[in-house]
């Protein structure tokens, strides 16, 4: 436990000393919270959400609202919108971190002196993932609070933001964003060892947040209905996913294939 | 210093990389607190053989065991009796240097950190910077912290791979200085090198490898058996008369004047030279003194090389 501490401090210590690294963890979770506050201040103001019935609306609103029916549906749905964007940020944020921890290792060429101390594979790769994964996850929550905090300032309806702490919200922020956090930073060693650059590292790592703006699309086109059942499923398969990608982020992370492979 | 118990031992040890064999049946031991030397040139396997005993490579053949434990199998506790510096420092340049000794100290499992950190920054004369980001050290200065990061748990064993490489003369006579005193406290230290005079100076015994072993002793018993000891007559003038004196002793061979010199190839100096000083000067020689002609170690590496690179073209 010592060492994964250890390993930890050291990460924060390196990697925030970047720039880029500090810029990326801190404006991205700015951004998503922030926006959907500025959208919220302007729509829940407006007019145009009090005349809308809920026979305008699409039939999955219906189950998504549940009793909160038509403008305040409409709302609800905005604001839910919003929260499947924060899933992007777990994912994100691991990745740079772990994308710059990797890459930087093997560029400075530190990985064998580490290798050579009786620390771990799985020491190493837990440290080097919880680095990337506290501030993620912290980050997530700590944005939501802000975000809900904000909507129950500015949505006039409480039933709308008391929906907010539907046990739906807070299994996908609290369990399927630390999930996905860690799909983030086994996805990010995996593909750290075979670049150089810590840029071209996150750039493939970004691919994989696809699935995620995937969900937010599906479900603004009605292709999704993100509720209970699906935040579950969704759960349990990235539970299944992150014990396959970490088995074989630990198989890539040998020392005797980073020491003879990796270049 | 040195104890007759082998700390080292390997047998057969090889290492393939797919088709390539980088090190082949590599068969030696080093003994407790000796500083043996791994030379060969790039390429001949010295790395890979510091990293199997290290335990970062999986040996692909043979056996080895180190501080009595067996690489494959307890890798870990191969891993806590060891110190390694590699190739390249590998340290971490955006922290100071007592957090890169910290970090690492943590790894080892050091209780006693804060001492083991302040014992070998000031060893290093390194103290007073000890706050200093490492990225702000010259080449010297991290070779040295990452000397110090290798001692920090005290291993049994230190591997030092190219320990003086690319350091100006004055760090690497620092280095080479520290390695003597590690000498002395009878550490058992591997070290591989470029530098010939450097192993010569430094090492017990050293072995000349090309992917597999070419010849392994003390640098001076290398040098007698490759070349035998050759003996240097200083004279007021050298003739052929003196030479055919010394021809005609049965332990004596390979004798030639050049100017006011003989030499002559003698089996055992220490005991023999005696009979030949009585005989030139009975010759009528006038010496003015005697002494050995010392081959480098550099002449002994060249002349294995020289043998292999023959041994190549012999078989292509």
């Amino acid at each position: 436990m010592e060492r994964i501490k250890a390993i930890i401090i050291k990460e924060w210590r390196e990697v925030f000393k970047n720039k880029f690294v500090l810029f990326t963890v801190s404006f991205l979770p700015l951004m998503i919270t922030i926006l959907p506050l500025f959208v919220l201040y302007f729509a829940g103001g407006s007019d145009d959400f009090a005349s809308i019935s809920a026979a305008d609306l699409p039939p999955q609103f219906e189950q998504l609202c549940g009793d909160v029916i038509g403008g305040d549906c409409m709302l609800y749905y905005i604001v839910t919108q919003f929260i499947l964007l924060f899933m992007m940020v777990p994912v994100i944020i691991p990745m740079t971190i772990a994308s710059y921890s990797i890459v930087g290792e093997k560029t400075t060429r530190t990985l064998e002196p580490l290798l050579a101390t009786p620390v771990t594979t799985v020491e190493i790769l837990v440290g080097k993932g919880l680095a990337g994964v506290i501030p993620a996850v912290l980050t997530t929550w700590i944005g939501y609070l802000v975000y809900a905090a904000g909507a129950y300032l500015m949505v006039s309806n409480t039933a709308v933001v008391s929906k907010l702490f539907d046990p739906l919200w807070m299994m996908a922020i609290f369990l399927v964003g630390p999930l996905l956090s860690l799909m983030g930073v086994s996805i990010a060693v995996m593909i750290s060892s075979r670049v150089n650059d810590p840029r071209v590292a996150e750039q493939i790592s970004g691919i994989f947040v696809l699935p995620v703006v995937g969900l937010f699309i599906g479900q603004m086109t009605g292709m999704i209905l993100v509720n209970e059942t699906f935040i579950l499923w969704l759960a349990a398969a990235l539970l299944v996913l992150d014990i396959v990608l970490f088995y074989f982020a630990v198989q890539v992370f040998q020392r005797e294939t980073i020491l003879s492979r990796w270049k | 210093m040195i104890n007759n118990s082998p700390i080292i031992v390997t047998e057969s040890l090889t290492k393939r990389f797919g088709e390539i064999t980088a090190v082949n049946q590599l068969t030696l031991s080093v003994q407790r607190g000796e500083v043996f030397g791994l030379l060969g040139p790039n390429g001949a396997g010295k790395t890979t053989t510091v990293r199997m005993l290290a335990a970062l490579l999986i040996p692909s053949g043979g056996t080895a065991q180190v501080a009595g434990f067996e690489i494959g199998e307890d890798d870990q506790d191969i891993r806590r009796k060891i110190g390694l510096l590699p190739e390249s420092p590998g340290l971490y340049d955006s922290l100071s240097a007592e957090q890169n000794l910290a970090f690492f100290g943590s790894m080892y499992g050091v209780e006693n950190i804060a001492e083991q950190i302040q014992k070998y920054l000031e060893l290093l004369g390194l103290w007073n910077r000890r706050y200093e980001p490492v990225g702000t050290f010259s080449k010297g200065m991290r070779q040295k912290l990452a000397i110090a990061r290798a001692l920090l748990h005290e291993p049994e064993v230190l591997f030092l791979d190219e320990p003086t490489s690319g350091l100006d003369p004055q760090a690497s006579k620092l280095v080479r200085e520290f390695i003597e005193d590690l000498r002395g406290e009878g550490r058992t230290i591997i070290l591989t090198t470029h530098n010939l005079e450097e192993a010569d100076r430094l090492c017990d015994r050293v072995a000349v490898i090309s992917g597999h072993l070419l010849a392994l002793d003390a640098p001076g018993e290398l040098r007698r058996k490759i070349f035998g000891r050759k003996v240097v007559f200083h004279l007021q003038e050298a003739n052929q008369a003196l030479v055919g004196t010394l021809e005609k002793f049965p332990f004596v061979s390979e004798v030639q004047a050049v100017d006011n010199k003989i030499l002559a190839a003698v089996e055992n100096p220490e005991e023999q030279n005696p009979e030949l000083i009585r005989a030139l000067v009975n010759g009528g020689a006038e010496l003015q003194f005697v002494g050995e002609l010392r081959r480098r170690l550099e002449d002994v590496y060249l002349e294995l090389m020289g043998a292999v690179e023959d041994n190549n073209h012999g078989k292509n």
